[in-house]
């Protein structure tokens, strides 16, 4: 039989300099998110193995996601998680999303933070978020390993949603 | 750009010590070549380039020379330099650094079945299924390829208005939402993809003509064209 597992990190590169991700710019680019303004990234509830600490919980909420390439805990089939992705930086702002994952599977995306400092943030979210969110649940169902997309949103998003998998050790 | 990159392993040896160094090291790779290549890093070489200093070193050398060759590969649709009226042309080559960079920092998991996505672009070894999304519906696939050993790159000025511009005019370009362009390397994938969206519908002829890449392009009005060997997936 085939063995499969994911190791997944994300990290921010070439970020963007914009006038609407406010006074603390742009999260110093690598590191896939300094949780700066938003919630600590990491698992919120559920118990998949030895990881049911957050990483980045308590004071300050500066502790990045785990060290690239750290292999480690699963999340078993019965496990009900719920998984806060790291913030990402996206063209017009912060991006941050939680993920369901029961027995394994994803079962809901809701967005903790999205960009709203102007008009034109307003616009692009109230049409790009909500289509997201069914947006990777449709990407489940439909048997494939990743997503080739060009938008600077989704790429936030996705990639948030991939850092909360990332925290899960989640094997797809 | 705000640029998550993923990187997936799979195979028995996937949470192995061996593993984890090359991720360790793909990431690092991708680091350095940030600090070297944003335009959004005062220290920057390209911010350097930009305020008229004299910049060497073999890296900026070799991705000048890659800009050169994607201008006269896609008959200048393709142009890191930014003109505009009155001002000196502004040196951005994040659209051929981006795909560049992932594939440099890929070469750390030879030997390992993988796919590095970077936005929704990708380099693969091992047989992937990749869903392309809908640029008029990012809640749905347009279709699903099965790649193996390739790149998949997507261009397109979804959900942001038209971004690419025709480097020939200065206008946004018009006629296609997106197209996305599978083929050996992602650097060049990736600069295909960006060109042919600048150059609108009639790129898919180019694009036909280009050895070892296959293209999906979507139009405005949300139909498809595509070069014969497109390898959708059963």
């Amino acid at each position: 039989m085939w063995l499969v597992a994911t190791v997944a990190v994300v990290v921010l590169l070439f970020s963007y300099r914009t006038s609407t991700m406010g006074p603390a710019g742009p999260a110093s680019a690598a590191e896939g998110g300094t949780a700066e303004g938003g919630t600590a990234p990491g698992i919120v509830s559920g118990s998949p193995g030895a990881a049911a600490d957050p990483p980045g919980s308590g004071a300050g909420d500066t502790a990045p996601p785990t060290a690239p390439g750290t292999p480690g805990n699963t999340a078993k089939a019965g496990t009900d998680l719920v998984v806060n992705g790291t913030v990402v930086q996206t063209r017009w702002g912060p991006v941050q999303v939680q993920v369901h994952i029961i027995s394994g599977r994803i079962t809901d995306v809701t967005a903790l933070q999205v960009p709203n400092g102007n008009r034109r943030d307003i616009e692009i979210n109230s049409f790009a978020v909500p289509h997201l969110r069914s947006e990777v649940l449709t990407a489940q169902s439909a048997d494939i390993d990743v997503v080739s997309g060009a938008t600077v949103t989704s790429e936030g998003y996705l990639g948030s949603l991939q850092a909360a998998l990332d925290s899960a050790h989640f094997k797809g | 750009m705000g640029l998550p990159v993923s990187v997936h392993v799979r195979g028995p040896h996937a949470d192995s010590t061996g593993v984890g160094d090359a991720v360790a090291a793909v990431f690092a790779e991708l680091r350095m070549i940030d600090a070297l290549f944003s335009p959004y890093r005062p220290d920057s070489r390209v911010s350097a380039l930009n305020r008229g200093e004299r910049v060497t070193g073999p890296l900026v050398e070799t991705v000048l020379e890659l800009c050169e060759q994607a201008r006269d590969r896609t008959g200048g649709y393709f142009d890191a330099y930014l003109r505009r009226a009155a001002s000196r042309p502004a040196f951005d080559p994040s659209g051929l650094v981006k795909g560049w960079a992932v594939e440099r920092a890929a070469a750390h998991l030879r030997g390992i079945d993988h796919y590095v996505s970077a936005g929704g672009d990708l380099v693969t070894r091992g047989s992937w299924r990749i869903g392309v999304e809908d640029p008029a519906q990012p809640d749905r696939l347009l279709t699903v390829l099965e790649v193996t050993d390739h790149a998949v790159a997507t261009s397109g000025g979804a959900h942001r208005g038209a971004h690419i511009l025709d480097p020939h005019t200065g206008a946004p370009a018009r006629g296609l939402r997106s197209v996305t362009v599978t083929g050996p390397s992602l650097t060049w994938a990736d600069v295909y993809a960006t060109a042919a969206v600048a150059r609108g519908p009639e790129a898919v002829r180019w694009l036909d003509g280009l050895p070892g890449y296959e293209a999906l392009l979507v139009r405005d009005d949300g139909t498809l064209l595509a070069t014969p060997g497109w390898p959708a997936a059963g």
